[in-house]
């Protein structure tokens, strides 16, 4: 009798094996393919740790394709911009702002052509360095579990309380953070859920206004903002960081008026650049964007 | 806002119907008795410290939910939930309270339970007697026929052989020279064989049966747990979150089904075969009975020493790998920017030191869960080997027959096997019972004033709404709408404007009736709203929300949802006007293209135009559009608003809109600040005014850069060069 129990529970854990060991298998095979993939990015041998012109970006007939795409997402694009400089991007969903931003970042590495920041090729920059004198603020603003303090503290964790709360003041964020119970140490929970969309997009602004980097990059970082906050969020970026070189990724031509120059991308092409007024005189795509938004303005204020 | 409870109001509605008094009191009774259970809830934690949930940090609490999300993610449950009800016999009375309508069914399942434990106990005693069949007829064999057991023995203990005649002295049927009686061993055989089908099958039968009451009785707790979250307010919603109502819906449910389906009906049959086991152990020999119960507090000890120890190791494992997993969602979702805020290293270094955490955890898990079996069945085999022992001398000295060892030797086994399922149930019942408790909670919840049953038909009207001095607030302490007076007519379009927090949505959830106001009334067509059932008052409304919902489905289908007798042909028109025709067809399946779950293949744009079409289809006499274009890029937004120019006229409407440019041409613009109304009239009108709108309309197309601002910024040099 003994013998037999014995047999048979060999005989179950054998069949339980047969089913599980396929499983585990297919398991260790997909960790496997991960842990596979090579790092595409890779810092250079002897990497370049400053820059000579800090602040300043150039596209170099730029071309960039994401990996198994038939069509280029960027296509020989060529601009640069000065220290100090605001310029916009605009063009519809898909045309490419978005991986423009990450380029500069070196998030991804161009296809063809070159990327510089402060006047090095990025691909010779230590990475530190390069991502030291950027301040990102990505389309979804993402916040960490943990505080306030610490989410906008990411980029430069000695800050005190005073910078914290002054670069939330310049990102319309000073009002809300003091009413939240707690100040700044109010928590957030898990990827932001317990603030509002606009509420985030003003932290995630705090978060790089406090780095003071050279070089802000904001991708579409004021759709969750009212009209108003929006215009006075812009109003005190560009007052209080004066010397920051702003790459603004816009929906609202409103954003980009009183920009230095704005980039007209349309798949993936630069089809103009220039300022408003150039652009309204002479670019046929960002007439037809501005129209849209517009329109209505001009005729009402012809109206009023 | 959950929008996701807005839309679908009309079976929102309908499955509200007439069955809500009774229900209703059932649920005031239930309240009362849940109000008692939370203050001996309250009272036991006074005594026992912190034990439950709100003792614990923030902290802690994300820590332990975070851990439940990986647990139930991986779909594994060795180591249990780590979940323990505050009132654990009301919820576990209640949650057995849910077969009582199964009563008949459960009383036949508990005797087919005890037939078949009587069978499968009755079966080794009959195997012993085949034993001694066969051991007698050895015997036998070797004596000279003729002779009686009488002489046998008694010539025995004449040659000195005690021992072998008290043998003998016990054999029953003992025909000397006969050998083995292969008659008597058939019947004995084909006894057992006929006792084990009989007992397979009334165990199959028992299964089939307790399936299927388990199962009904969880569709019933499911439908419940539906039809309550369908009665439930809409501030309820607004309060609680989502992902935890959804986590009672599914989880929970799930867990109990578990519990039942695991446990309690193995229970039954664990407890019966025990009982049964000892009752034929003590028949057997009592010695050798209390000789096995010897080792019971033995396995206690061990149950008690380790079991806790365990648990405890693996909710703390969960709650690492809960830990690692929310740091790694953090890091993947944050790549960007853990890399350009130059947090690499920092990332790396907390990930090490919680992987180290949760390997030391899972360590201790593993090891504790390891040594508890070898242990038990260490105890196990000094049991069989006493019993062995003792019942071998027992046999030599005649007072037990050989198969009657053998027969104990069977139960022996089978006494410790519902033991362990018993100690395994705890845990899970355990879980069961917590989960069991929060689905109890939900439908215990208060629930929205029930429609008046002699609630008037609505009017037909043309739509003339009217707020008459509404008053209304979400929480006592916070003022929003203090007095509201507006009048809406025919066929106008309204608009509402103010920053966020001005009470805009608000107008719209007291129009849908989603919320009722505190103090004055709203009425269409001169009719209190109030008076109306909500399926009535929602009914002539449509509305398009900024938060689209889209179900999975077809794009077809989810335009249908508007009007479900709408023809092919009309929601063609329908998507042409909405422009949603023309990106339609650069999907695989064009208007048969299945949309995932959250439509998380379509852009916000794209999903909004779908919703739009849906209003288009609904052709609704009242429409509320809440930042209905928001997502939607502006040069389709130019295109779309000839449709929604079309959508609007001859219905009442309601627009709330940031881009002031959609609402230009409303015949009424109400501006909201604070919840009240601060200016109203007519875009012209309201810009002369030079008040509240106006500024926020400078803001918006002048944008906030004045001429100096740009002369500031005008003196760096154009340099960009294409």
């Amino acid at each position: 009798m003994q013998y037999v129990g014995q047999i048979l529970g060999g005989v179950l854990m054998a069949t339980f094996m047969t089913i599980m060991i396929p499983r585990a298998a297919v398991s260790a095979e997909r960790i496997g393919a991960v842990l596979a993939v090579e790092t595409s990015l890779h810092e250079p041998e002897s990497p370049v740790a400053s820059m000579p012109t800090p602040g300043t970006i150039e596209f170099d007939d730029v071309t960039f394709t994401y990996p198994g795409a038939e069509a280029p997402i960027l296509g020989g694009v060529s601009f640069r911009v000065e220290p100090g400089q605001t310029v916009a991007v605009v063009g519809s969903t898909g045309a490419g702002k978005t991986t423009l931003l990450g380029l500069v970042a070196r998030l991804t590495d161009v296809s063809d052509g070159t990327v510089r920041v402060g006047g090095v090729d990025v691909r010779d920059l230590e990475l530190e360095t390069l991502w030291a004198s950027l301040g990102l603020v990505p389309q979804r603003p993402f916040l960490f579990a943990g505080t306030v303090g610490s989410n906008v503290r990411l980029g430069k964790e000695d800050a005190t309380d005073e910078e914290v709360w002054n670069a939330l003041e310049i990102a319309q964020g000073r009002e809300f953070v003091a009413e939240m119970e707690g100040g700044l140490s109010a928590r957030i929970s898990q990827g932001g859920t317990n603030v509002s969309g606009g509420q985030r997009q003003r932290l995630a602004i705090a978060r790089a206004v406090l780095r003071r980097p050279d070089i802000l990059l904001l991708d579409d970082s004021f759709s969750a903002l009212d009209v108003a906050t929006d215009a006075k969020l812009r109003q005190a970026l560009w007052r209080e960081l004066p010397d920051v070189t702003k790459l603004v990724v816009a929906q609202r031509v409103t954003t980009v008026t009183d920009a230095d120059a704005i980039l007209v991308l349309d798949d993936g092409h630069l089809v103009g650049a220039g300022t408003h007024e150039e652009l309204l005189a002479t670019n046929q795509t960002y007439r037809e964007i501005a129209e849209s938004q517009l329109a209505v303005g001009v005729a009402g204020e012809a109206g009023a | 806002m959950s929008d996701q409870f807005h839309e679908p109001t009309d079976i929102v509605e309908e499955a509200a119907g007439a069955p809500l008094t009774a229900a209703q009191q059932r649920v005031h009774a239930r309240q009362a008795k849940a109000e008692a259970r939370k203050a001996k809830a309250q009272a036991r934690r006074a005594k026992w410290g912190p034990q439950s949930t709100e003792d614990l940090s923030e902290e802690e609490k994300a820590e332990i939910e975070a851990g439940e999300a990986a647990r139930l993610a991986s779909d594994s449950w060795d180591g249990v939930a780590p979940g323990k009800a505050d009132d654990f016999k009301g919820s576990f009375l209640r949650m057995i309270g849910l077969l009582a309508p199964y009563k008949v069914a459960m009383i036949v399942v508990t005797l087919m339970g005890a037939a078949s434990v009587v069978l499968a106990v009755w079966a080794p005693r009959v195997l012993g007697r085949a034993t001694d069949v066969i051991f007698t007829g050895f015997f036998t064999r070797n004596i000279p026929a003729g002779l009686t057991q009488d002489q046998v023995v008694a010539g025995m203990r004449a040659a000195g052989q005690d021992r072998v005649a008290d043998m003998v002295a016990a054999m029953s049927n003992f025909v000397p020279g006969a050998g083995i009686d292969f008659d008597r061993l058939r019947g004995f055989a084909v006894t057992v064989l006929i006792i084990y089908v009989a007992a397979a099958l009334l165990g199959w039968a028992q299964g089939f049966i307790t399936n299927i009451v388990m199962v009904k009785a969880m569709w019933r707790l499911r439908e419940d747990v539906e039809a309550k979250i369908n009665r439930l307010p809409l501030a309820y919603f607004d309060r609680v979150q989502r992902g935890e109502l959804i986590s009672r819906v599914t989880n929970d449910i799930d867990n109990i089904t578990q519990t039942m389906q695991q446990s309690l009906s193995g229970a039954i049959t664990a407890v019966l075969t025990l009982v049964g086991v000892l009752v034929m152990m003590f028949s057997l020999s009592w010695q050798l009975a209390l000789i096995t119960l010897a080792t019971l507090p033995l396995m206690g000890v061990l149950f008690g020493v380790i079991g806790p120890k365990s648990q405890k190791a693996f909710s703390i494992q969960w709650r690492k790998v809960g830990r690692l997993n929310a740091r790694v969602e953090e890091s993947f979702s944050g790549h960007a920017l853990v890399k350009t805020f130059g947090r690499r290293k920092d990332f790396e270094a907390k990930f090490a030191a919680e992987n180290e955490e949760l390997y030391q955890q899972s360590f201790r898990a593993q090891f504790l869960a390891n040594i508890m079996w070898p242990a038990m069945s260490f105890i196990g085999n000094i049991s069989f080997i006493a019993i062995a022992v003792i019942g071998g001398l027992f046999v030599a000295g005649g007072t037990m027959t050989l198969g009657a060892i053998q027969a104990f030797i069977q139960y022996s086994q089978m006494f410790s096997q519902p033991l362990q399922q018993i100690g395994g149930m705890v845990a899970v019942v355990q879980s069961g019972t917590a989960s069991a408790e929060r689905v109890f909670a939900l439908l215990d919840v208060d629930e929205q004033e029930p429609d008046a049953v002699d609630a008037p038909a609505p009017v037909d009207g043309e739509g003339v709404i009217e707020f008459r001095n509404v008053k209304f607030s979400y929480s006592p302490d916070k003022p929003l709408i203090e007095d509201l007076s507006f009048t809406v007519r025919p066929g106008q379009t309204v608009a509402i404007v103010g920053h966020t927090g001005a009470g805009k949505t608000t107008l719209v959830n007291l129009l849908m009736r989603f919320y009722d106001p505190q103090g004055g009334h709203i009425l269409v067509d001169g009719q209190d709203i109030g008076e109306l059932t909500r399926h009535d008052a929602r009914a002539r409304t449509g509305m398009v929300l900024q938060d689209t919902w889209l179900f999975a489905g077809t794009i077809r289908e989810n335009i249908r949802y508007g009007r479900q007798d709408a023809t092919d042909e009309e929601i063609l028109q329908a998507a042409q006007a909405t422009y949603v025709d023309r990106f339609v067809h650069s999907l695989p399946h064009g208007y048969d293209t299945e949309l995932e779950e959250d439509a998380a293949n379509l852009s916000a744009g794209e999903r909004q135009l779908i919703t739009i079409a849906r209003a288009f289809v609904s052709q609704p006499s009242i429409l509320i559009l809440d930042e209905a274009t928001s997502s939607v890029d502006t040069r389709t937004e130019k295109l779309l608003q000839h449709a929604m120019a079309s959508l609007r006229s001859g219905r009442t409407s309601f627009v709330i809109a940031h881009r002031l440019s959609t609402i230009r041409d409303a015949d009424l613009i109400l501006v909201m600040a604070h919840g009240a109304i601060v200016e109203q009239g007519t875009h012209e009108e309201l810009l002369a005014a030079g008040g509240a709108y106006a500024e926020l309309y400078q803001s918006q197309f002048t944008g906030a850069f004045d001429t100096e601002e740009l002369d500031d910024e005008g003196e760096s040099e154009e340099s960009v060069s294409v």
